[in-house]
């Protein structure tokens, strides 16, 4: 690995003041799962190294009224092991608890899975559908990104030079509403998912469809909304014709590439699949 | 480019020494402090062969800066006095041996974390700690029969 300089704040403030000084080349950390092997690989070589573990409030997982403040630094395993994050959404701690291996976890944080911007990664999929929202802050002030707005493109995301990720917040689910997460895995668990789906689901009394958001991960450069898809799902009784419908108005809205994991035809014909397996799970 | 002066315990006894801000665990402990029990498989995370403990949990040495790890307690094969060992030779849970230390690590971490684990839950945990000559039976066994000795 290259040399470079690591600075370790103890503080929020002063992590902000340190990234200030070089925005441009000093590479934020959380946990390091990503950024180490990208250092080791000579795939990026910064001056600078700014970790965040010693600031321990990026680490807390809170409720707020019926919504949920994620901690930028809080690792997959504790937001897996979450009560708070279990009774939000039971699919939600599983994504958690689905990701790669029990050493990955340990250590990978959601602001560091979230700022890598990988496509193929499972939790952005399912707060994408979650109504998820990040919270960044520079020196200059804090912005709210919708998490649709965050990933720009192939491990691109709209955060600015300057800017550290503190939390993702959840807004309440609506009453009744149903989720899952679901990854296509024909190789290994532990693999990255060939696509994967997220489905939030309400309907009322009569059965029609209030509430409807489907991600759908590993089918495009960014975890994408199937927007066409919910559109099509609202008012209506989500049966077996409005479901298929559905799917395949989410695999046309994905736009996957060619490779070790399956041909771009193969994954949107997957995502189709996996769109109506979500949705029957939660009609 | 910059020095840091990191302390945590290894195995148990106190360790104080300053490292280059990209020294990796894996060496940290391999070829600075002579504990080589931890291997360097992979490099990437995936394999396992460098599984040590951070405060109990496991988690790859090859992926962790050294820095990290200040104020940590780091437990490694060398550190391991547990029925596990026993169980892995009863249950032949080994056959060339190179991820017999991660394999270990792991499984002890697990039984610390949760000593009446299921069948399940140890085959969740050896996810990720490959073996590339019995398959994971007996490893499963080892660890099933470790906590069943308990």
């Amino acid at each position: 690995m290259r040399p470079f300089d690591y600075l370790e704040p103890e503080t929020l403030d002063e992590a902000l003041a340190l990234l200030a000084n070089d925005p441009d080349d000093t590479l934020v950390m959380a946990g390091g799962t990503s950024l180490v092997i990208l250092m080791k690989q000579d795939l990026i070589r910064p001056a600078r190294v700014l970790g965040l573990r010693r600031i321990a409030e990026l680490r807390a997982i809170r409720t707020r009224g019926g919504g949920l403040d994620l901690g930028a630094l809080a690792t997959l395993g504790a937001l897996a092991r979450s009560p708070a994050v279990r009774s939000h959404a039971a699919a939600l701690a599983s994504t958690f608890a689905g990701v790669a291996t029990v050493r990955i976890r340990e250590q990978a944080t959601l602001g560091g899975n979230l700022a890598h911007a990988d496509p193929a990664q499972d939790p952005p999929v399912t707060l994408l559908a979650l109504d998820g929202v990040a919270v960044a802050r520079s020196r200059f002030g804090e912005r709210r990104i919708a998490l649709g707005a965050l990933f720009v493109d192939l491990f691109e995301t709209s955060l600015e030079p300057g800017e550290i990720l503190l939390r993702v917040e959840l807004p309440p689910l609506p009453a009744g509403a149903r989720a899952t997460y679901k990854k296509f895995l024909p190789a290994t668990l532990d693999d990255y998912a060939t696509v994967s789906v997220a489905a939030v689901v309400a309907t009322d009394a009569t059965g029609a469809c209030m509430h409807a958001r489907i991600a759908v991960g590993g089918a495009g450069p960014v975890p994408l909304r199937a927007r066409e898809a919910e559109r099509s799902l609202a008012g209506r009784r989500l049966d077996d014709a409005a479901i298929r419908e559905a799917a395949a108005l989410a695999a046309a809205a994905t736009d996957p590439i060619d490779d070790l994991r399956g041909s771009a035809a193969y994954k949107r014909a997957m995502a189709g699949v996996w769109t109506e397996r979500a949705l029957r799970e939660v009609a | 480019m910059s020095e840091h002066r990191i302390r945590f315990t290894l195995n148990g006894a106190a360790v104080d020494v300053t490292v280059p801000a990209e020294r990796l665990l894996v060496d940290l402990l391999r070829d600075d402090l002579g504990k080589t029990g931890t291997k360097d498989g992979c490099s990437v995370g995936v394999c396992g062969l460098c599984t040590v403990q951070v405060d109990g949990m496991p988690m790859s040495a090859c992926l962790l800066l050294a820095t990290q790890v200040d104020g940590a307690a780091i437990r490694t094969v060398e550190g391991l006095a547990s029925p596990l060992q026993e169980a892995f030779i009863l249950e032949g849970g080994f056959q060339c041996g190179i991820c017999t230390s991660g394999q270990l690590v792991a499984a002890d971490a697990l039984l610390r974390a949760k000593p009446d684990a299921t069948d399940a839950e140890i085959a969740d945990w050896q996810m990720g700690n490959l073996c590339r000559c019995t398959g994971y039976y007996g490893i499963a066994r080892a660890i099933a029969r470790a906590r069943d000795a308990r």
